[in-house]
């Protein structure tokens, strides 16, 4: 529970400073610090445990089918990030209330710092490792935010832009490689997946999913060649650089590795990935900061080089190198916030980030220079400072791989190049920054020392920096034990973290760092124009060159693919779903299955030949509407003729109703528009058609064929046993839709009073050009309701109410119910509408269909609800058997009411919908006539 | 039998699917309307096909599965209602744009 109060504060109080934010800064900053400081409170009460062995863990199922459980673990690695995030966050927050402007919105801006440090501190407690994904892409998120919060700066819209491209492109690729883990662990719970690290390196999607990881971890931890982001990230406000650029965003990708170390180190594949990524950063990464005469620049090529060398010594492979990775993550977090936090202090108070400008400060604000100089001594690996004791643990470990081979010196070598870059640039900082003469040109002058409590957050950094660099044994050496170990998941080889080793070779590497790198600082001339004479290439022009290039290119793809017209859409999806199918019977090792054939019969057969001959000749003659319509109908009376043949009374049935209403509204359609359609395919698109639609229809012809001569396993026996004694109807089919399945026919029911309703808006003021004469020009009958027809329809018309009552009645034992007696009754009315016209028979038979329809779905449903009076599931079926004299014994089911239901809805949507396109055809006779 | 049912299908499919990609209304709705009809023949084939066993209880010794058979009655039912539905999208459409192209412009030559 404290876990998840950890994650959960940071993204409650969020909306304090907001709210704050009216009464003043102070206050708003207070507000802002209120949830860290308790969650830091919080975890202070856990860290003791947790030093102590304890792995306090939450475990909720959130969506357990997919593996994505909301579980929290706090071990070693969670309660060090933690920390930091925490720590530095909090400085941050003080920090920030004095570095915004006044006029700046600095409740929004707390308000996304803390977002930002409910996801991370999300990264590192969670233990599944796909809610671990959900709060990574979060970071990214709101790192774009913090990155962006100068909205109005051309270059802070782009680096944020640029930074969320990097870093979410890498996620996505972070989330195939966790999902493929997950698929080889078989779960996404971390523990699982770190005991499962033999099976992992085995598998042969090993190289895949790695690769797929490290692109995460290496876009978010800026390693080369995705470093180019970071530099340009510093447009954000400084607070942010030293709390998500430096501190603890960036270390989120390293962090990834650390906490992955037990699953996918131990391969070859992971040492030159890592290692060489790692170095490779490490190298570029000190000499561009060298070359950079921007102050936050040098910091953040220097802060690339550092990531790189964290890199480096995961990829190493030991578990002491690991030690020492840790060891640096937490050194390079506090001495590198301190001097974002001087270098933001300089730009506060001189205007300017310009190293060849700001010069001589130290006698303006020694107090600040004194604080820099410490922390820029540690970042160079200054004796008696924390940098120097891992720095010490990084040269020694280089030392003590041989993966390369012969050439295994190399990574020394290098290690002790970038040394030597590393103290170049820390002393370019000291010495171009405060002293160097006269400040030259500032747009504040004279630079003053910045209040008092804008130092605070850098002192204590800086003391930190101190405390763990004298008296290491005593600081840091619990807490990066209990990480080391919780991160490679097993026993740590004994190692010391005294300042004093001996003379041994890694201080002679560090000594020549040191000396090297006075001699190419003092050489910074000849270099700096040496640099001025390459090529500049601006990484955010390229990229978003590259970037425009995309989006033209999945333009030109998207116009190609979607110009607009139906007619391609519609054959791009048949051709889908014949490639689907196919593939999908592949498989099928042969056509006919195992079952008896039965013989052919000569009747059905003739049945089916005019059924396959009425489909041809509306193909043949559908450029002659009215002839296709009647091939159509020709089909339709034999579907329901075949319905008969197999056993389907109720199909047959309903099929005929439903033909008759569907002729009708076709006939009604066809007559607004035009009887001819032009020829206008060309023979290509004939022939493209053709071979879609013989390809579809070979494959249905297949797969029916295939179902048919196969034995199946049913669950039909359970609705024949229980008919009779549980629906209370013989008709089995009739059964199934009022009782067994009565919710779905509810639903469906309910679709055909929507899909009514739906007609009715869209007939609402339509207005069509009505044809005064036939395609031939010859003009309609005069004779618009023929005597014999309009004499007939109304001696039929009590007959085919009586049939479709008799229908309804018997449906429950004998084929029949609501639907088709609905239809019957809809068909009867129809018949007095085009006897009689709609305005005579609207005269007569004033019902509103709407509301008719309403009332069938409204009488179904409360059929249903009223079982829950008599506490019994919805829609449960009662029934019961009476006799009435005369008609002898007969059965009263609920489920007749639901069929009453049906019948209604099945009626007013029926006659909605043919009466309102009906009245259509009126409307101007109606005009005629007054 | 079944040769010829499955054969009859698949030219009704066929005649559907050619329809369907005609470039008028009309025809898009006699071939919907056909392809209608093909789908409910096929879900009826799912459950086998018997003659003379109406499943009404008592009625005959064996009975035909009656599940594909409540299925497609509603099927029947609701494909009606699809139908009405596209028929009067495509008189609006007509109403609206004028023509009766699926495009609702009509191709330029």
């Amino acid at each position: 529970m404290t876990l998840a109060l950890l994650i959960a504060l940071p993204f409650l109080g969020a909306g304090l400073p907001l709210l704050a934010e009216r009464y003043g800064r102070s206050l708003c900053a207070v507000a802002a610090a209120l949830a860290p400081l308790l969650a830091l409170g919080l975890l202070l009460g856990e860290a003791g445990a947790v030093i102590d062995g304890a792995r306090p863990s939450l475990y909720w199922q959130w969506l357990p089918q997919l593996g994505l459980n909301f579980s929290l673990r706090l071990d070693g690695l969670a309660l060090l990030f933690a920390l930091l995030i925490l720590g530095i966050g909090l400085l941050v927050i003080l920090y920030a209330r004095y570095y915004l402007g006044k006029e700046e919105p600095m409740g929004r801006f707390y308000a996304y710092l803390l977002l930002f440090m409910g996801a991370m501190l999300g990264v590192v407690l969670s233990s599944n490792l796909l809610l671990m994904l959900v709060f990574w892409e979060l970071t990214s998120l709101s790192s774009f935010l913090l990155i962006g919060f100068w909205g109005q700066r051309s270059d802070a819209r782009r680096g944020a832009r640029m930074a969320l491209t990097v870093t979410a492109g890498g996620g996505l690729a972070l989330l195939a490689g966790i999902l493929l883990l997950g698929y080889v662990v078989g779960s996404f719970e971390l523990q699982d997946v770190l005991a499962a690290g033999d099976q992992v390196r085995a598998h042969a999607l090993y190289p895949v999913l790695l690769v797929l990881i490290l692109l995460g971890a290496f876009t978010k931890s800026a390693q080369f060649p995705f470093h180019f982001w970071l530099p340009h990230a510093m447009a954000a406000p400084t607070p942010v650089s030293a709390y998500l650029h430096s501190a603890t965003m960036v270390k989120a990708g390293v962090f990834l590795l650390a906490r992955l170390y037990p699953a996918l180190s131990g391969h070859e594949l992971w040492f030159y990935l890592v290692s060489l990524t790692g170095l490779t950063t490490l190298l570029v990464g000190a000499c561009m900061a060298l070359f950079q005469h921007d102050l936050k620049g040098l910091l953040a090529y220097s802060t690339i080089s550092h990531l790189g060398l964290i890199t480096l010594l995961l990829g190493l492979d030991s578990r002491l190198a690991a030690v020492a990775a840790i060891f640096h993550v937490i050194n390079h977090a506090t001495f590198k916030a301190s001097l974002f936090m001087a270098a933001g202090i300089i730009d506060h108070e001189t205007g300017s980030r310009d190293m060849r400008r700001i010069n001589g400060l130290w006698k303006y604000m020694p107090h600040t220079a004194v604080l820099a100089m410490v922390a820029s001594s540690a970042m160079a690996g200054v004796p008696l400072l924390n940098g120097f004791l891992s720095k010490e643990m990084f040269f020694g470990e280089t030392l003590d791989q041989h993966m390369l081979g012969s050439f295994s010196w190399l990574i020394p070598a290098a290690a002790t190049l970038a040394g030597v870059f590393s103290v170049a640039y820390s002393l370019r900082f000291i010495h171009d920054v405060f002293f160097n003469g006269e400040p030259i040109n500032l747009p504040k002058y004279p630079p003053h020392e910045p209040p008092r409590y804008m130092k605070v957050p850098v002192e204590v950094l800086v003391f930190l920096c101190l405390l763990v660099g004298m008296l290491p044994a005593y600081t840091v050496a619990p807490l990066l034990a209990v990480a080391a170990e919780a991160s490679v998941n097993a026993a740590l080889p004994s190692y010391s973290l005294a300042i004093w080793h001996g003379f041994n070779l890694p201080l002679a590497m560090s000594v020549v760092a040191l000396l090297g790198g006075i001699l190419v600082y003092a050489l910074r001339q000849p270099l700096f124009r040496w640099y001025a004479g390459l090529p500049s290439v601006d990484a955010k022009d390229f990229f978003e060159q590259q970037v425009q290039r995309l989006v033209a290119l999945s333009g030109w793809l998207t116009g190609r693919l979607e110009n607009g017209s139906l007619q391609r859409y519609l054959a791009w999806m048949m051709l889908a779903a014949l490639v689907l199918v196919a593939v999908a019977l592949e498989p099928l090792p042969s056509l006919g299955g195992t079952l008896p054939r039965m013989p052919l019969d000569g009747i059905t057969a003739l049945g089916l030949l005019l059924l396959a001959l009425a489909a041809l000749a509306t193909v043949l003659f559908h450029r002659q509407r009215l002839v296709a319509l009647l091939a159509v109908g020709v089909v339709g009376l034999m579907v329901s003729l075949l319905f008969t043949r197999y056993s389907a009374p109720d199909l047959a049935l309903t099929q005929l109703s439903v033909e008759v209403v569907s002729m009708v509204l076709l006939m009604l359609a066809l007559f607004f528009m035009p009887a001819y359609t032009p020829q206008e395919s060309s023979s290509l698109r004939g022939l493209r058609d053709f071979l879609l639609a013989g390809g579809i229809g070979t494959l249905v012809a297949t797969l029916v064929y295939a179902v048919l001569t196969r034995p199946y396993e049913n669950i039909s026996g359970f609705f024949i046993d229980n008919s009779v004694p549980g629906g209370g109807g013989k008709n089995v089919v009739n059964v199934i839709l009022v009782d067994f399945r009565g919710f779905d026919t509810l639903g469906e029911i309910t679709v055909l009073a929507i899909a009514g309703v739906g007609i009715y808006a869209l007939l609402h003021g339509l207005r069509l050009f009505q044809p005064s004469t036939d395609a031939q020009g010859r003009s309609w009958a005069r004779d618009r309701h023929p005597l014999v027809l309009a004499t007939l329809s109304r001696i039929l018309l009590p007959m085919a109410l009586l049939v479709s009552v008799f229908i309804f009645l018997r449906g429950h034992n004998l084929p029949g119910g609501g639907f088709i007696a609905g239809l019957v009754t809809a068909v009867a009315l129809i018949l007095q509408y085009v006897a009689m016209g709609v305005q005579w028979t609207q005269q007569r038979l004033p019902f509103n269909y709407h509301r008719m329809a309403a009332l069938g779905v409204i009488l179904a449903t409360l059929t249903g609800l009223g079982s829950w009076l008599f506490g019994r599931p919805f829609l449960t079926t009662a029934f019961g058997h009476f006799s009435l004299p005369l008609l002898g014994e007969f059965e009263l089911a609920t489920a007749m009411l639901f069929d009453l239901g049906v019948y209604l809805t099945v009626v007013g949507t029926t006659l909605l919908i043919l009466a309102n396109l009906g009245k259509l055809t009126q409307e101007p006779a109606t005009k005629e006539a007054t | 039998m079944e040769a010829l049912y499955a054969i009859t299908l698949g030219l009704l499919t066929a005649c559907g699917v050619y329809l369907l990609l005609r470039a008028r209304t009309f025809a898009v709705v006699l071939g919907l309307t056909l392809i209608s009809y093909a789908v409910n023949l096929f879900l009826f084939a799912m459950g086998r096909l018997k003659s003379g066993a109406a499943a009404v209880i008592g009625q005959s010794s064996e009975y035909a599965d009656p599940l594909p058979q409540a299925l497609v009655l509603t099927a029947i039912v609701i494909g009606f209602a699809m139908t009405a539905f596209v028929v009067v999208l495509a008189l609006r459409s007509l109403a609206e744009q004028g023509n009766d192209h699926v495009d609702g412009e009509e191709p330029r030559p």
